[in-house]
């Protein structure tokens, strides 16, 4: 080596000695700025076969007969499955997430448009689809329950005449929180605000659709199902206990996911047809979804119609809360939540506020829609409470003739009083609600902008509003003593073993579907044990070859998962100084660890690197140790984390037309200790994107005869980047006492808590105008009939 | 109460695969006026593609024939004839995108130049044609309103000679127009402006790549500060784009006075015959009319020399 080249190495930027808070780039988007992602549509099996699925055009009727002859007639064709052949292999129906039972393949009646009626399994994808349109079936038209109020009448016509014992269209009545003592609180009010509201049915809508390729075959019994799955371990464990089959038999591979968003947790009757349709056949059946087919038949978000009542005092401190809310869950209860909360975590509604007494009564409800109710790019309906709360609070200001934000400030539980129990039960692990919100605030220019606003109310043109979101969410499920999904309880697991050369893998129970894992986490891993994160591959999503776990969704990976492998490297860390002793000599008490090695204390030139220490696991062990250096970690967290945020939202709004478009979006988001901040901001402009996209357009609705509009995307609106507004964002730092690196989730934050400042902000454009509320999506149209009928009643 | 499903579309399933259908690429005109002779009625033209294959993605259209005239020689002129008092050429090949771009556009025909860009998205507008379009007859379609405010024409040919449509005849229904099963439009003309001209066109849309809640079309030419000639086309709020007449003549021989502006919208307003739906109610609709004919009109005040 010259000098001239000694000096270059030396002065060639250095790794980092800590890889927590580096904002490297994503170790995975090579291979898909590539084109090398693999998705199910890429996967290709030989002698596979092609499925397509019939579709029901009706709400809800009687089915007469399915007459198939045609169909199984036309060349190409290999078999038409019916509900009627499933039933014989007691298939026809299936268990939701939510312990309720939803038709694989209708037999006696379709109970939504779009429900699954047939499939037909064909030698290609073309004559498949053509061989849908000779299946005959004759409906018979029933009226269709739209509306979840009137199907809980008495006599509206009963959807679940299937269930026995079901004789109305009640699918659950939960409570949380103290009647009385709410009752009481509302007593002392001064004022009463009310907001009665409807959080809309939306879809998450990922950008790949569902899908997968089942192979079961037919000499080593082995069922291989390849599908787009969060969740495939808790998949892989239903499958056998629906199936028979034995569980070691099945092997669940979610390969490369396109977005999930909460929509690819739950199981499909797509996926059990093929794979009943694989194991029949003895042939790989592959199922794509179409895009309609997404929309219309799988896991909704939202639909929550919530009547919020908010007791304040005169100096505008909050007192109590109040909500009844009816749930409409489509035709079966299928919400992917944990199955001792009926309503998710939507009892979380007291949000960021000290209100000492809160009172939460849900309904659910059965209607002629699809079964869902997933966990949109939320944790378990955090998204409905956080925007009633939100809501409840800008209603109350304009009451009081408060500043909003004032409002909040008086409220806001206070830093010293963490860990904070909520009126319903939370136990919010730390916060600091007033610093993130000030640091917004002055982001935004909020004094000033309250001036423009007075000065354009005067002028005439455009009108200006501001509004203002606080979001405090509850995530990472679970503790296992109150989360569970039918049973399972909610830890997640990691798995790492560190190879002779010092280079590792991370195996995880979750699956990502962009969330950046594969870096995350192996940024995690080189925190704890110094090992840079492209020396580990991250895996996921292949049952046999990952530790059991519940899967990515709800804002849990980093909370449970992430936590899971900051233990498990802790555990090789514990290994390794062992070997590291042994292989200088001293005793375990004189070595000191630092970012990637052990020194003896008193003499630092003594040392040993990780890749070295992992060279002797194997190589050079000392004696009566196990060889190797790898481990597992179960880890079940003791609590949820509570990340929280605030919101500023500045809209246009043109009073002539509605037309608005937000101005400037103010984002400040606090989720703990962020491993790789780039990633974060990714996150948290996503979710600004889709609370925008509620706030502003999505909603899949239905006509009276539950005709579903929002089967497409000319429908169903997802904003371009040209509706898209540009984010400014900010953080503070509050750790999680909790977990181990003092992460909380983040995933979601902007979705949950950024709506109500989008709809917050346009209600406050035209406040002087006497409109105090309008319902999500806010159309220019809503803008304008609120705007007229407020100058009808002024 | 709820009640009995009445209104379920006839084949609303969602189907990604189109039938089967036969398909030609003629390469001249003679050729495609030769096949449409042949298949008529069973025959669709591709141009752009951007209404025909969504539609046989979702099996709302199963033509026996696809007749693909991308590959046809002469149909993608973007000219200004002299002839007579002059008129613009639009061969049925030229795309949005080339309108967009278009300086002769932006010079000499505002109205067009204004609507190309808000056609729906760039992707559309790369492969989509104007004459396409007008053939869709869309009345959620932008170019309808324009080439009505404009008082366009379409030419058709067919084996048996050539027609000159203007398009208020032309379009005569939600997705029907006058072409006849074995006639080929080959181009769209708009006559040149004469005086001082101007023109626009205002678009309410959900979002980019939505249909028009509302689209409004304006163009006035005017003499020594009077008005000689005023367009005025509606899109989204009636069976097919709508040409504001009597908007147009309470413009014609005055000046583009404020209270001028307030009586043709008014009127435009009335002309619309919108349907409450999705992307809202018939009053606001009707409403965003007056408006946005206002707005435009107002716009044009300053209008320039020919």
């Amino acid at each position: 080596m010259t000098a001239t080249e000694e000096t270059a190495a030396e002065s060639a930027p250095e790794k980092p000695l800590d890889w927590l808070g580096q904002s490297i780039k994503r170790k995975e988007d090579d291979r898909f700025l590539a084109g090398r992602g693999n998705y199910i549509e890429d996967i290709d099996l030989p002698n596979m076969l092609h499925m397509a699925i019939l579709r029901s055009p009706y709400a809800h009727a009687t089915i007469n007969s399915i007459d198939t002859t045609e169909a199984a007639a036309l060349p190409g064709v290999v078999a038409v499955v019916t509900g009627e052949l499933l039933a014989q292999h007691n298939l026809a129906w299936m268990p939701t997430l939510s312990g309720d039972t939803q038709a694989v393949l209708a037999t006696d009646k379709v109970r939504m448009q779009g429900q699954e009626v047939a499939c037909v399994i064909a030698e290609d994808r073309y004559v498949a689809h053509d061989a849908l349109e000779l299946i005959d079936v004759d409906y018979e038209p029933l009226p269709a329950v739209v509306n979840p109020f009137a199907a809980l009448e008495e006599g509206a016509p009963l959807i679940r005449d299937d269930k026995e014992g079901q004789t109305d269209n009640r699918v659950y009545h939960w409570e949380a929180g103290d009647a009385a003592a709410t009752e009481e609180a509302f007593l002392e009010a001064h004022k009463i605000v009310a907001v009665d509201t409807h959080y809309p049915r939306s879809h998450p809508s990922p950008l790949e659709c569902c899908g997968c390729v089942a192979d079961l075959n037919p000499a080593s019994h082995r069922a291989t199902i390849y599908m787009t799955s969060q969740a495939p371990h808790a998949i892989r464990t239903v499958f056998a206990l629906v199936t028979g089959l034995p569980e070691q038999n099945i092997q669940i591979i979610s390969p490369d996911i396109g977005g999930g968003f909460g929509n690819k947790v739950p199981v499909y009757p797509g996926y059990v047809v093929a794979t009943a349709a694989s194991l029949l056949l003895g042939r790989p059946v592959k199922w794509i979804e179409d895009r309609t087919g997404n929309l219309i038949s799988t896991g909704f978000a939202r639909d929550f119609h919530m009547k919020g009542e908010l007791a304040v005092a005169r100096d505008g401190t909050m007192l109590g809360v109040r909500v009844k809310m009816l749930s409409d869950q489509g035709y079966a209860y299928a919400d992917a939540q944990p199955s001792k909360l009926k309503a998710g975590l939507f009892h979380i509604v007291t949000g960021s506020y000290d209100l000492p007494a809160a009172h939460v009564v849900c309904d659910g409800a059965y209607t002629n829609k699809a079964p869902g109710g997933v966990a949109y790019r939320c944790s378990f309906r955090v998204t409905e409470a956080s925007f009633l709360i939100e809501r409840l609070v800008q209603s109350a200001a304009v009451e009081l003739g408060m500043d909003p934000a004032e409002l909040r400030r008086r409220n806001f539980i206070q830093p010293e009083q963490f860990p904070y129990t909520s009126a319903t039960g939370f136990v919010y692990d730390s916060g600091d609600y007033e610093t993130a919100m000030d640091m917004a605030l002055d982001k935004a220019g909020y004094g000033e902008l309250r001036a423009e606003q007075e000065r354009r109310r005067a002028e005439g043109g455009k009108l200006l509003g501001i509004g203002i979101a606080t979001m405090t969410e509850a995530l990472g499920a679970g503790p296992s003593r109150d989360y569970d999904i039918l049973g399972i309880k909610m830890f997640d697991s990691a798995e790492l073993r560190v190879h002779p050369t010092g280079k590792a893998i991370l195996k995880l129970g979750v699956r990502h579907q962009g969330q950046g894992h594969e870096t995350t986490f192996a940024q995690i891993v080189a925190h704890e044990l110094g090992i840079p994160p492209e020396d580990i591959l991250v895996h996921e999503g292949d049952t046999d070859n990952t530790p059991y776990g519940l899967g990515t969704y709800a804002s849990r990976s980093t909370p449970v998962a992430g936590a899971a492998a900051a233990m498990v490297s802790r555990t090789l860390r514990e290994k390794a100084k062992k070997i590291a002793a042994h292989l200088l000599e001293v005793s375990e008490d004189d070595l000191e660890w630092e970012h990637d090695h052990f020194s003896v204390k008193g003499a630092p030139s003594q040392t040993k690197t990780i890749q070295e220490i992992a060279f002797a696991a194997y190589t050079n062990h000392p004696m009566g140790m196990e060889a190797g250096l790898e481990g597992v970690h179960y880890y079940d967290p003791p609590n949820l984390t509570f990340p929280f945020a605030t919101y500023v939202v500045v809209v246009e709004v043109d009073p002539e037309t509605g037309e608005w478009k937000p101005i400037h979006v103010v984002a400040i988001d606090d989720c703990g200790v962020r491993i790789n901040p780039m990633i974060v901001e990714g996150q948290i402009m996503g979710g600004l994107t889709e609370g925008f996209a509620m706030a502003a357009m999505q909603e899949i609705s239905f006509d009276d005869d539950g005709n579903c509009i929002g089967s497409n995307f000319m429908d169903y609106l997802i904003p371009t980047a040209w509706e898209t507004p540009h984010y400014d964002l900010g953080e503070t730092v509050t750790p999680s006492p909790h977990h181990p690196l003092g992460c909380k989730g983040v995933g979601e934050s902007a979705t949950v808590g950024s709506p109500a400042a989008f709809v917050n902000a346009v209600v406050d454009a035209v406040s002087h105008l006497g409109v105090t509320d309008i319902d999500m999506p806010v159309t220019s149209a809503k803008v304008w009939e609120a705007i007229q009928g407020a100058g009808a009643h002024a | 109460m709820p009640t009995i499903a009445r209104s379920v579309p006839q084949r609303w399933e969602a189907y990604v695969f189109p039938s089967n259908f036969e398909y030609f690429a003629p390469t001249t005109i003679d050729e495609a006026l030769g096949l449409l002779a042949e298949h008529g009625d069973e025959a669709k033209i591709l141009a752009g593609g951007q209404s025909l294959i969504p539609l046989m993605k979702l099996r709302f259209a199963a033509p026996a024939v696809v007749i693909d005239i991308n590959r046809v020689a002469g149909l993608d002129h973007l000219e200004e004839s002299k002839r007579g008092r002059g008129f613009l050429r639009v061969g049925a090949l030229v795309r949005n995108a080339t309108l967009e771009r278009s300086e002769l556009l932006s010079s000499r025909y505002p109205t067009m130049a204004a609507a190309a860009p808000l056609i729906s998205d760039p992707i559309v507008r790369n492969q989509g044609t104007l004459v396409g379009s007008l053939c869709h007859a869309d009345p959620q379609g932008d170019f309808g309103s324009v080439m009505l405010a404009l008082d366009g024409e379409i030419v058709v040919r067919s084996t048996a000679g050539e027609r000159r449509i203007p398009v208020k005849r032309f379009l005569d229904g939600p997705f029907t127009s006058t072409i006849r099963p074995d006639e080929l439009a080959v181009e769209a003309r708009v006559p040149s402006p004469e005086g001082r001209f101007s023109g626009t066109y205002l678009k309410l849309e959900r979002k980019v790549g939505d249909f028009a809640t509302v689209g409004v079309a304006v163009f006035v030419a005017t003499e020594r500060g009077k008005v000689m000639r005023a367009g005025i086309g509606l899109t989204g709020v009636g069976a097919t784009n709508i040409k504001a007449t009597e908007a147009e003549a309470a413009l014609v021989g005055h000046r583009l006075s404020d209270t001028a502006i307030d009586e043709a919208s008014r009127l435009a307003a009335a002309a619309a015959d919108p349907r409450t739906d999705v992307r809202g109610s018939a009053d606001y609709k009707r409403d965003v009319v007056r408006v946005y004919v206002a707005r435009g009109l107002q716009q044009l005040t300053g209008a320039k020399a020919a």
